[in-house]
């Protein structure tokens, strides 16, 4: 616990008949559905009163003011006057479904895929889709200087992971390589026990993945000559062939400037997490342009290099035009709180504009997914959430959150309440105070 | 000449008297409805001299004015851990909320373990926060005493620098009370069997020391001084219970010995609403934000709206939890029960007059009238909106803080 290791929920492994927390079957839809009415934030561009979102086949066909929008003739039209439509978010920086990455045995494991750990059933998933969440970036903890691979889910319906990950346009599975440094990657042996020993076997361990790549390219596609097959440097070969984005845990001013010092030498894509101290550093972070994935805290502090943690963060790098998200990191801020994060932005001097881009649009910027989601813009997949007010009010709930065109939560069915407002069984990895061998 | 200007100007600064004008005030009195344009005048004592309209209740000639979108009077929290928990989670140097090298010690204060100076007292005296409970927190079986007192106060070096020393006695039911490492109690029907037989010595203690001949009283005893206290009424035990047996198990201890019972954190106080009502027992609810793990994970945010509903007396806390946040911030926990279900009206209460009555302090705190403690928290908007500023804070009729937070 005082190694300030983030906090995992116990799984409970106890439970012989597994209550599946199923939603309604809801299919992609045949026809097209019109959700008319409501004031849309599209986040691309102004918001829109009196809109029509239309969404086919998984995607937003169409999006605008209602004399601007023709509606098909055989949608379905859902009346949403009164309500507030927006993006689908995204969250950036998650630790939902129970996973894991690298284990105690040594502190640089890029081998390990969290995609490996996940449970898809797991009541944090359904949670999050309370919280109006659709993608998240499902990380490791940050224990270790690598402590594995991440992975882009869209939060729709499914029976697996894959059928929950999204891909890359080679078909691979989306997702990038958390790092960290700081304290909480300082161990015991084999960790290492200093900063700069943290960066030393970083870099070492990244000019062998140049090695490694050298001889690949060297092989010119012969068999015969590649290298024997190493998982670990494979995937640090993708990180610096910008294939794969680095997740960088950071908190301190120091730290954060170590992590640009090895983007700088190594050339990799980097987003800063947390990155507490930013608005200490928030030019050399714009200089070097990296996006930052922030955090904001009730509290400062919990340890001693984020006791500056400041929710002035997200307007300091606004200013100098750092692309920012805002994450959960649930479990330290529960998902079903994601839009209050935003609205702490704001409280801290972030424009209204950038702190709802911070939970969409900049998200799904700093995971590459910027073409396909994170705003309401035709083509792109039909990720929406249907509020009852205004996003960074207090007093706003989100009624339903829709993913590729399908509802995967509706704030009116029991099952969907019980997971937003809590009660019997919310909290737990799965429902555990029902019987028996269904629901 | 000279002199005398001088003496005159830091007379009048030493007496600035000070008059709060907010356009949306709450007093927090009567039926709790908000008044429009508003005056608080706060005279030299530190108390609330007149509250009234602003066309009705001119500022006398001098006084310093600070004006405000919205007033209410200053935040109460009901039960945190702030002062002995810090907020860098240093341990030995910070992290005074529990010691665990027993699970039973009642003889424990919280005035020689507070840290005023922590800077999380000043981060939650700028978001509006003018009175704690705080002391030990939940995590022994009894890990120990409570207090009441201002978050202006540093240090405490006389008695009148805490409204309360001995505010309650601290206790545990259910597994964040149990002790590590196979040590007792690791079972909650440990607990309580351990609990019972540390209150039957105490009330056995008690009977000697007033059966005894004056030559013959037992020796004094700090811990069953302390037990003996809340025995006879003296002080509340404050029991952290969860789940819904640990909730039944400190009302069956409260039949049995007749103290005076606080239910704390109460995460299923849902399923026993009428035996809590009929008990007419109060509940410090537990941050709504606290994660729903352990002993909580079957909590709900609407737990305070169906509190209301029943009737049952309730305030809200920042608690104590081990991780970030190092405080959970009690104004934002009233925000989100506002958010599911308790109106706003009764979710500033729950933030003011609630807990000032809870903990036996109405008479002078936890509303604007006039003779009260001239304690506000000025805010640029709803307090209760995530995005709202707390623009200023007001403490004995002094201004505390005028940061925007």
């Amino acid at each position: 616990m005082k190694r300030l290791a983030w906090i995992f929920p116990a799984a409970l492994l106890t439970v012989a008949a597994i209550a599946f927390a199923q939603n309604d079957p809801a299919p992609v839809a045949a026809k097209p559905r019109a959700f008319t009415g409501a004031r849309i934030f599209p986040v691309s561009g102004p918001v829109i009163e009196d809109g029509v979102l239309v969404v086919s086949g998984g995607r937003i066909t169409a999006v605008g003011a209602r004399a601007s929008v023709t509606i098909p003739g055989d949608a379905e039209v859902v009346d949403c006057k009164g309500k507030v439509i927006m993006p689908g978010l995204v969250c950036t920086h998650s630790h939902i479904g129970a996973p894991s990455g690298g284990d105690m045995s040594a502190p640089i494991q890029p081998e390990a895929r969290v995609l490996d750990s996940i449970d898809i059933r797991d009541n944090t998933l359904a949670r999050a889709r309370a919280g109006g969440l659709t993608t998240v970036n499902i990380m490791p903890g940050s224990g270790h200087l690598i402590s594995g691979q991440t992975v882009y889910l869209k939060l729709r319906d499914g029976r697996t992971i894959e059928e929950l990950a999204l891909k890359n346009d080679d078909g691979s599975l989306a997702g990038g390589l958390k790092m960290a440094n700081g304290t909480n990657s300082i161990r015991e042996a084999p960790f290492p026990g200093t900063r700069g020993k943290s960066a030393a076997l970083v870099r070492q361990q990244f000019l062998k993945a140049r090695d490694y790549q050298r001889k690949i390219a060297a092989a010119a596609g012969d068999a015969t000559k590649l290298p024997d097959r190493d998982l670990g440097l494979e995937t640090l070969v993708q990180v610096l062939e910008g294939r794969r984005v680095v997740h960088h845990h950071t908190h301190r001013a120091d730290d954060i400037l170590t992590v640009l010092r090895l983007k700088e030498e190594f050339g990799f894509k980097c987003v800063l997490h947390h990155v507490s101290d930013a608005w200490k550093v928030a030019d050399e972070i714009a200089a070097a342009g990296v996006g930052c994935s922030i955090i904001n805290l009730d509290s400062p502090g919990g340890k001693l290099e984020a006791r500056d943690i400041d929710w002035r963060n997200g307007a300091e790098l606004e200013k100098r035009g750092v692309i920012t998200a805002v994450h959960t990191d649930d479990p330290i801020c529960d998902s079903r709180w994601f839009l209050r994060s935003a609205a702490l932005s704001v409280r801290g001097g972030m424009s209204r504009e950038k702190a709802i881009e911070s939970v969409t649009l900049a998200g799904a910027r700093l995971l590459g997914l910027e073409q396909r989601l994170g705003s309401l813009e035709a083509g792109k997949d039909a990720d929406f959430i249907l509020l009852n007010g205004d996003p960074l009010s207090n007093y706003t709930r989100v009624e339903q959150t829709w993913a590729d065109g399908a509802k995967v939560f509706d704030l009116t069915r029991p099952e969907d309440q019980l997971m937003a407002e809590g009660g019997p069984g919310a909290g737990s990895s799965r429902l555990t105070n029902t019987c028996c061998f269904s629901k | 000449m000279t002199r005398a200007l001088i003496f005159l100007l830091f007379a009048s600064a030493a007496q600035a008297q000070l008059a709060i004008k907010a356009k949306t005030l709450y007093p927090m009195t009567g039926d709790l409805a908000p008044w429009q344009d508003a005056v608080v005048l706060c005279g030299p004592d530190g108390k609330i001299q007149r509250v009234g309209p602003a066309a009705e209740t001119p500022v006398p000639d001098g006084w310093k004015v600070v004006e405000a979108e919205v007033a209410m009077p200053g935040i109460i929290d009901a039960r945190t851990a702030v002062g002995l928990t810090g907020l860098l989670n240093w341990e030995q140097r910070d992290q005074e909320q529990f010691e665990n090298s027993a699970p039973v010690q009642p003889e424990l204060r919280a005035v020689d373990a507070y840290n005023g100076r922590d800077p999380l007292v000043q981060w939650v005296r700028e978001l509006g926060v003018t009175t704690m409970h705080t002391g030990h927190a939940a995590g022994e079986l009894v890990s120990g005493q409570t207090m009441i007192l201002k978050t202006n106060i540093v240090s405490i070096t006389k008695p009148e620098d805490v409204l309360n020393a001995f505010a309650g006695v601290a206790v545990t039911l259910g597994s964040e009370g149990f002790a590590k490492g196979g040590k007792a109690p690791g079972t909650r029907a440990k607990s309580v069997a351990m609990l019972r037989a540390e209150l039957i010595k105490a009330r056995e203690y008690q009977d000697k020391l007033e059966r005894a001949e004056a030559d013959k009283k037992p020796d004094r005893d700090l811990h069953l001084e302390a037990l003996g206290a809340v025995l006879k009424k003296e002080a509340p035990l404050i029991i952290t219970a969860d789940r819904h047996q640990d909730i039944a198990a400190a009302l069956r201890l409260q039949t049995e010995f007749g103290f005076k019972l606080v239910l704390d954190s109460a995460a299923e106080a849902y399923q026993l609403l009428e035996p809590i009502k009929a008990a007419g027992i109060p509940v410090l609810v537990h941050p709504l934000m606290a994660r729903p793990a352990g002993d909580r994970e079957h909590l709900t945010f609407t737990l305070p709206a169906k509190l209301h509903a029943a009737g049952i007396p309730f305030a809200f806390q920042s608690g104590y939890e081990a991780y970030v946040p190092k405080t959970r911030v009690v104004l934002f926990e009233a925000g989100m029960a506002a958010a599911h279900g308790l109106a706003k009206e009764q979710a500033l209460a729950a933030l003011s007059i609630r807990p000032a009555e809870i903990l036996g302090l109405a008479a002078r705190l936890g509303s604007l009238a006039a003779g009260k403690d001239a304690d506000l928290a000025l805010y640029d908007g709803d307090p209760l909106e995530t995005t709202t500023h707390c623009t200023g804070v007001i403490i004995d009729g002094k201004v505390v803080s005028q940061e925007r937070r």
